[in-house]
């Protein structure tokens, strides 16, 4: 699913941030210096934020204003999870908030939790789990909503390196599966060559348009280059 | 961390330990010496049972309120939104005998409330006591509960709209946790200060179907002279406390003394209209329930002040046990938090006391205090020859707590961000206090005694039982104005010390932080 921002301007107190370009599916990754705005950016798509002007548009069509009935997903760099649930349960919540699952569903929050490779945890509590497996929880819940846009701010931002790399690797598989449009905002470029397909630069209180990874990291623009530190 | 042992903090802080420690225990002490085995009468059963009522009402009905008004200030911004959450501050300082005479002015039996629907209510009796006791609690819990919506992570909110949850499992998922969380300790504190609040039973109860065990005491001590009487209701008094306090220490109490935490979050699921209904009547009653008495006072008392009674006298004792209160409470809580830092520092195991003593100080009735020592000096001298003194050392205790935990965390900053580099300039004793300590400490302990002297002004409860008929304070002569039915001069009197108890505040906060820079 493409995702359109017309003209779209943020503003939150004195800061404002411009977008204006179309992400075609795929993943693209969401770069650029902290406090530059990326966060605010996919708020905005997911609906948490209203834009000062302009539009989000998802195939073309404009945006309902709720959040709950936007095609997406997202996922925060922590508190994903409630605590005084279950993983099952916290899956579960994606299915129906009431929690009144059928057979059906049931046996589809197993599916996912086996997907996400945590099969036998789902009678456990977030507080059981390490961060890792705290984040493959909220990626099984994305899953089973299968919304098509499927935004990632940082939440793995807090693992390691070598778990780090684990979980995009998951993250491509999945999504390779379900084809959302993934939008993830990282500060490492490895994370952006590794599985992305696009990026985003945010500088300046600019969000620039989607460029192929492999020609902005071979010519980078001048914010891009100070980014780097080249 | 290698501090350099300094006995000079040792001996000041367990100076100041043993003055509390004697201050806390001696008057409960010599209750027992003075109580004779006379059994309760029904009178002191009905006293007990009215005290536990009113206070388990007060607070659920606090609580009860609370809710809807600090779920719409933690999920709206409105203007005026912080002058409210200040507001909601304010009946802390306030003193209780002022906000009466400004309840009775709106809701008494020739008040606002009863011209309105033009018939007399009476407040006196279990109304009165609980329109004040919500009028004081009401706000508090509210701050309490604004600080638990504060600590639902923001990512929560985003969640539960993203999820599409309606209001109901909103409720249900993220604020019923927080609140069977925080509501446990909130309804205890107010239990407590309610049983604990002389003023509001002295003005509002009364009689035999609106006595609380205080009031009793104060009966017994002033009209009936039954010293008896006085320290076996004292020594029920004190277990009653005794009991709250050993179940505070299962739940964590905590006083909402702290502005953290009072902003408000955007919220998704508060779109709907019925939702925003809810909210802004909430915060129009409130607005309107906290604010009337404070307008109706101001209003009333303005109309008096121009034939007010000579109040030079009253004036010249408020401040001098305000100050002396403050002086005693800031010098001895210096004392033991310095101690109890450097025990931190050192990790030793004593470092707890610092709970320890603050949870005594608060769970300890001042009236009772008070009680024990009129019983103590009446063996030796005339009490009432001591009536400034002991008010003014029953006001510090009160007050010990509140300043402990304002200077604790003062001090372990200072020590934390300075410590080493001191240590490492060989700074230490006298010229490590003025030139590191001192300074970080100073504006922190200039707004605790701001409060202490605050609340030492307004204060109506031990002075009652000293206080010999010449003797005069500024709320002693409201609460004899009131009892002569002068509503108009009390409330001026009132004016004048609101002014003075805020400009003491101010001018001890604004000392703190004069030519501070951090």
């Amino acid at each position: 699913m493409d995702i359109t921002l017309e003209n779209l301007l943020i503003r939150l107190g004195s800061f404002t941030l411009s977008a204006d370009f179309t992400i075609p599916n795929g993943i693209t990754a969401v770069i650029g210096p902290s406090g530059g705005g990326k966060s605010s950016l996919l708020l905005t798509i997911a609906g948490f934020i209203d834009p000062a002007k302009g539009q989000v548009q998802f195939d073309n069509k404009f945006a309902v204003k709720n959040p709950g009935d936007r095609p997406v997903t997202m996922l925060f760099q922590e508190h994903n999870l409630f605590p005084h649930m279950t993983v099952a349960q916290n899956v579960g919540l994606g299915a129906r908030p009431d929690l009144k699952l059928s057979s059906d569903q049931r046996a589809q929050v197993d599916l996912v939790l086996a997907e996400v490779d945590l099969a036998n945890l789902g009678s456990r509590y977030p507080a059981d789990l390490s961060g890792g497996q705290r984040q493959r929880v909220a990626l099984a819940r994305a899953l089973l909503r299968q919304r098509p846009v499927l935004l990632l701010d940082e939440p793995f931002a807090a693992l390691g390196p070598a778990l780090r790399r684990e979980m995009l690797d998951l993250v491509h598989t999945l999504r390779d599966r379900q084809n959302h449009n993934l939008l993830m905002v990282t500060h490492d470029p490895d994370d952006a060559l590794r599985i992305a397909d696009r990026v985003i630069l945010v500088a300046d209180g600019v969000a620039h348009p989607p460029q192929l990874v492999k020609q902005l990291f071979d010519n980078p623009p001048p914010e891009l280059r100070e980014y780097l530190g080249q | 961390m290698a501090q350099r042992a300094q006995p000079i903090i040792t001996v000041l802080g367990i100076s100041a330990l043993g003055l509390i420690l004697a201050l806390i225990l001696v008057p409960p002490i010599t209750l027992l010496m003075v109580a004779k085995d006379g059994g309760l009468s029904p009178a002191d059963w009905s006293a007990i049972r009215f005290t536990l009522l009113q206070a388990t009402l007060s607070a659920l009905i606090s609580i009860l309120l609370a809710i809807p008004v600090a779920r719409a200030l933690a999920r709206r911004t409105f203007p005026g939104r912080g002058l409210l959450v200040a507001l909601l501050g304010a009946p802390f300082l306030l003193p209780v005998i002022v906000a009466v005479i400004g309840l009775l002015i709106v809701w008494g039996r020739a008040g606002w409330i009863s011209d309105l629907i033009g018939t007399p209510i009476s407040i006196y009796g279990l109304g009165g006591v609980l329109l004040a006791h919500v009028f004081f609690n009401l706000p508090l819990v509210t701050r309490l509960l604004l600080q638990g919506w504060g600590q639902i992570p923001a990512e929560h909110f985003r969640l539960v709209s993203q999820l599409g949850f309606r209001p109901a499992q909103v409720f249900q998922h993220l604020e019923w946790p927080m609140l069977r969380s925080v509501l446990p300790g909130a309804f205890l504190l107010v239990f407590l200060l309610c049983t604990t609040s002389f003023a509001v039973a002295l003005t509002l109860g009364g009689g035999p179907r609106a006595t609380t065990i205080e009031l009793a005491i104060y009966e017994a001590v002033r009209f009936s002279f039954d010293l008896s009487r006085a320290a076996i209701l004292s020594l029920i008094q004190f277990a009653v406390c005794g009991v709250i306090a050993a179940l505070s220490l299962l739940i964590s109490l905590s006083t909402g003394f702290s502005n953290s935490n009072l902003i408000s979050t955007s919220r998704w699921d508060a779109r709907r209209r019925s939702q925003r209904t809810l909210d802004t009547i909430s915060i129009l009653l409130v607005t309107l329930f906290l604010l009337t008495p404070l307008l109706a006072l101001v209003l009333r008392g303005l109309a008096g002040l121009g034939d007010l009674p000579p109040l030079g006298r009253a004036i010249m004792t408020s401040l001098m046990i305000a100050l002396g209160s403050t002086a005693f409470t800031s010098l001895t809580a210096l004392a033991l938090a310095q101690w109890i830092d450097h025990m931190r520092a050192a990790k030793n195991q004593l470092a707890f006391l610092s709970e320890g003593v603050s949870l005594l100080t608060i769970s300890t009735s001042p009236f009772v205090l008070g009680t024990g020592v009129f019983l103590l000096i009446r063996s030796v001298a005339n009490p009432f020859d001591f009536a400034l003194p002991v008010t003014a050392l029953v006001n510090a205790t009160v007050a010990l707590p509140i300043t402990l935990r304002v200077l604790l965390p003062a001090l372990e900053q200072s020590r934390l961000t300075h410590g080493r580099l001191g240590e490492s300039l060989s700074i230490t004793g006298w010229t490590r206090f003025r030139l590191i300590t001192w300074p970080t400490i100073r504006a922190p302990l200039g707004y605790a005694a701001g409060i202490s002297a605050a609340l030492s002004m307004g204060d109506l409860g031990v002075i009652t039982l000293f206080a010999p008929p010449d003797m005069e304070t500024l709320p002693l002569l409201m609460y004899r104005l009131m009892g002569s039915y002068q509503t108009q001069a009390a409330a001026s009197v009132a004016l004048i010390l609101i002014v003075l108890t805020l400009a003491l505040f101010w001018l001890f906060d604004r000392g703190g932080r004069l030519g501070h820079h951090t």
